[in-house]
């Protein structure tokens, strides 16, 4: 038994081990990697894991409650006020139109009323678990689309409730919520009472969270044993999700309520970096589980149906999402990474098919083979996106003037552009400012626009790859271009666009590390900046003084290592692609560094301040002295 | 034929009105090597083997720079620090820079009555440069009489004009070596050897 369970454990574990990192190196994500992993292991293929599979997803899914919880701590309760409109306008209206049109489709193709509607509301639901978790990865959550799929996938989790008290009323065969809905304590109850104890619920979580948590969770921290810490983090989202699930309310929902509540608190941070390790895990979990749970001999004797369902399926929602997208002011690209991403059929709906199954709406044949379908659906989302990334956003131009957000207008010409004003640019363009040059700049995060402008900062949305923009932002006639972009790829192809129309501009840019180093050495790009490596270096001057060395001796040691590292960098550059010649000369050039700064050396060697040693002139003096004693 | 280094040193060149206006035109006289040091080395790290090799390379040294604090403003006392390396520049087996010829030019914002035994400043220009010329002698080398432009803080914009232009002169007389060093070396003042020169020219 315990070995078993250990056994089970290592499969889980080893097939995530082997099968993520090959994705992540495949370009397709880790997702994927673990939705592969799960078919591998899956009844239907190696069989090391059989039907449990599904107990596990069950048991995985309280990695979608903790990460709504942790995406609640990053929201405070103001900015979830301000997205009111798109949760319940661009939410609520994508669950209703899928469902409408599902429900038609499937009525027009001879499905009585019932078990359309059912199947409507089912098939409108997204992941919560894989579209979060892709967009993370991407870095995509704080995006136009990633706040627009958020704003859905909030409204879809507020709406199973009601789907679920909603679903009995489909079944004909006279049942009731009664009997199905048995894992709720209140569910006998009559339906004030049990209005009152949802209320109820979500007031003690909001005043558990306000006044009985903090002063836990500074006792616990005072006890200084991080453990307990921990404990505690993973107390609170248990109990929040023991507590929904007696009145019968998606626990996801309550953890997310519960971080918002937290979202303040000082012991966010440690919340977050608590929950965080056993979230990834069980979110993998669950992503292998779904994997397993993909009926193999199922889908292959159904093919034509599987797919044909899940094609129809998945691209009537992304036509929709990508409709409605348009209509709440995304631009094309978001609205197309939106629409993709949401397109699939989520964890809601296994819940929902069973449900339904119960209540009589679904024969067992259709329950697996919409389970069947939903799967599918979820392990496509990654190529879906991955189709959309490659193949579809590269051709949509977003520079057309009917966009409605379109970039802005410029009225400025400066001698300075600065792309890019996050955390690094913001620092260069100060410094530019303080020192009476005044900036034209340009960012692509519409939020952070629309911020710095409110702060009274000339700053213009938009994405500075595109001619047009640099053009209005005054390139023809500045002197230089900052380009301070958050990742290689995107100030590469701002390079690529100044380089073809603006060539006169002096180019700096902002490289991530090494690798995006040579590249812009290969674009013949003189200013290069790797962002760490100067606070690195006063990291380790400090260091140094706080050991014991003098000031100004460390100070001269940093310059020395940037001014060697600089320059073996320009070498290394030209012989990277050989990569044992690479590795050889990198070990020389750390090896000739080490000998470099070690003092011994340094008296013997080209050193910059022999100068200060007298050592040569004491042995000098002491040999005249001999000299005259003979 | 002489080669000239000039080992500019001014801190605050964007505040300057004298040495902006000085360092103009070098473009004009022949084997000019114009050598600015802040703007070098901003961090005051110095490239011993790079000056080390640019002196090599030239035959008189001219440091020019604002006098400060009856001295040079501290990069230039870094640079000799480190540049004239014992063994190399002195000693018994420092011997690389025997025979090159070392000057100053510089600004004072007092006149030149200040600068006198028994002035405001006690001491003559030619005294204040003794540790110059010493380390020159040190080094090997020979000192030239320094060039001097007095009164900045009163000048006016001709008077610099005037001081730039005898500075141009007395560069171009060394680079085509119409110079009598002799009597270069025991004058209080290379100003002095100016009428000279254009009455030459």
């Amino acid at each position: 038994m315990e070995t078993g369970l250990f056994f089970q454990a290592m499969i889980y574990l080893a097939a995530a081990v082997i099968f993520v990192p090959l994705a992540k190196k495949a370009g397709i994500g880790s997702i994927l990697g673990y939705l592969i992993a799960g078919m591998i292991i899956g009844p239907y293929v190696l069989g090391f894991v059989g039907k449990e599979g599904e107990d596990i997803m069950h048991f995985a899914e309280f990695g979608v409650v903790m990460m709504l919880f942790l995406i609640g701590l990053e929201l405070e309760p103001s900015r979830l006020w301000r997205m009111r409109v798109s949760i319940l306008g661009m939410g609520g209206l994508q669950v209703l139109i899928t469902a409408l049109a599902v429900a038609g489709a499937a009525m027009a193709l001879g499905l009585s009323w019932n078990v359309s509607f059912a199947l409507g509301l089912i098939l409108a639901m997204s992941s919560t678990a894989i579209v979060l978790q892709t967009l993370k990865e991407k870095n995509l959550l704080h995006s136009d689309a990633g706040q627009g799929s958020f704003s859905v996938l909030l409204f879809q989790d507020i709406a199973v409730i009601p789907i679920l008290a909603f679903l009995p009323l489909l079944a004909l065969k006279g049942l009731n919520a009664d009997e199905v809905n048995n894992h709720s304590l209140i569910s006998n109850y009559p339906g004030w009472l049990q209005t009152i104890a949802v209320l109820g619920a979500v007031s003690v979580v909001v005043l558990g969270g306000r006044l009985l948590i903090r002063p836990l969770l500074r006792l616990v921290a005072s006890t200084h044993l991080t453990e307990l810490f921990t404990a505690t983090a993973l107390l609170i989202v248990v109990g929040i999700t023991v507590l929904m699930g007696l009145v019968g309310i998606s626990p996801a929902l309550g953890a997310f309520l519960g971080g918002v509540v937290l979202a303040n608190s000082e012991y966010r941070h440690e919340l977050e970096s608590d929950i965080e390790p056993f979230k990834g895990l069980l979110l993998g979990l669950f992503f292998i589980s779904v994997g397993s749970s993909v009926n193999f001999p199922f889908v292959i004797e159904n093919i034509p149906a599987v797919f044909g369902i899940v094609m129809a399926v998945m691209t009537l929602k992304t036509a929709l999402l990508y409709w409605l997208a348009r209509k709440f002011n995304s631009d094309k690209k978001q609205s197309l990474i939106l629409a993709f991403g949401l397109s699939q059929i989520g964890e809601f709906a296994f819940v929902l098919l069973t449900t339904s199954q119960q209540l009589g709406i679904f024969t067992p044949e259709t329950t697996s083979l919409f389970m069947a379908i939903a799967a599918v659906s979820m392990a496509m989302t990654p190529l879906f996106m991955l189709l959309n990334e490659k193949l579809i956003l590269p051709r949509v131009d977003d520079s057309k003037p009917e966009d409605r957000k379109e970039p802005d207008n410029i009225d400025e010409k400066n001698r300075v552009i600065v792309c890019g004003f996050g955390r690094y640019g913001n620092i260069v363009g100060r410094f530019l400012k303080a020192n009476g040059v005044n900036t034209t700049v340009l960012d692509l995060d519409s939020e952070r626009v629309e911020l710095l402008r409110k702060m009274g900062l000339r700053v213009y949305y938009g994405d500075a790859m595109n001619y047009n923009l640099l053009k209005a932002a005054g390139a023809d006639t500045a002197e230089m271009i900052v380009i301070a972009l958050d990742t290689p790829e995107k100030c590469l192809d701002v390079i690529h666009t100044v380089k073809k129309h603006f060539p006169d501009l002096h180019i700096l840019v902002r490289a991530y590390d090494r690798a995006d180093t040579y590249e812009f050495m290969d674009e013949g790009i003189l200013h290069i900046y790797r962002e760490t490596l100067d606070s690195s270096l006063r990291m380790g001057v400090d260091a140094l003084r706080l050991l014991g060395y003098r000031q100004y001796q460390a100070q001269r040691a940093a310059n020395i290592f940037r001014k060697h590292d600089e320059k073996a960098l320009k070498h290394l550059a030209s012989i990277r692609n050989d990569r044992q010649q690479y590795i050889d000369l990198t070990r020389e050039k750390i090896s000739e560094l080490e000998d470099f700064i070690t003092s011994d050396i340094r008296q013997a060697e080209t050193s910059r301040d022999s100068g200060w040693d007298v050592e040569s002139l004491r042995e000098e003096v002491r040999e005249v002295n001999r000299n005259k004693g003979k | 034929m002489s080669r000239i280094l000039i080992l500019f040193a001014h801190p605050r060149l964007q505040n300057s009105r004298t040495h902006a206006r000085l360092i103009q035109g070098f473009d004009k006289i022949p084997h000019l090597t114009f050598h600015d040091l802040y703007e070098t080395y901003p961090d005051f790290d110095i490239d011993v083997e790079f000056e080390q090799d640019l002196l090599l390379n030239h035959d008189v040294f001219v440091m020019q720079f604002p006098f400060y604090w009856y001295s040079s403003p501290p990069i230039l006392k870094q640079w000799i620090d480190l540049v004239f390396e014992h063994g190399w520049a002195y000693g018994q087996k420092g011997k690389a820079l025997k025979g090159k010829k070392l000057m100053a030019a510089i600004s004072t914002g007092g006149r030149q009555e200040a600068y006198q035994n028994g002035g405001f400043n006690r001491f003559t220009i030619r005294e204040f440069m003794s540790p110059f010329e010493q380390t020159a002698k040190l080094c090997n080398m020979t000192f030239l009489a320094p060039f001097v432009i007095h009164g900045t803080h009163l000048a006016t914009e001709k008077d610099i004009m005037e001081g730039a232009a005898s500075y141009r002169l007395l560069l171009n007389s060394i680079a085509e070596d119409k110079i009598d060093y002799d009597e270069l070396i025991r004058m209080n003042y290379a100003n002095d050897i100016l009428p000279k020169l254009s009455n030459q020219g």
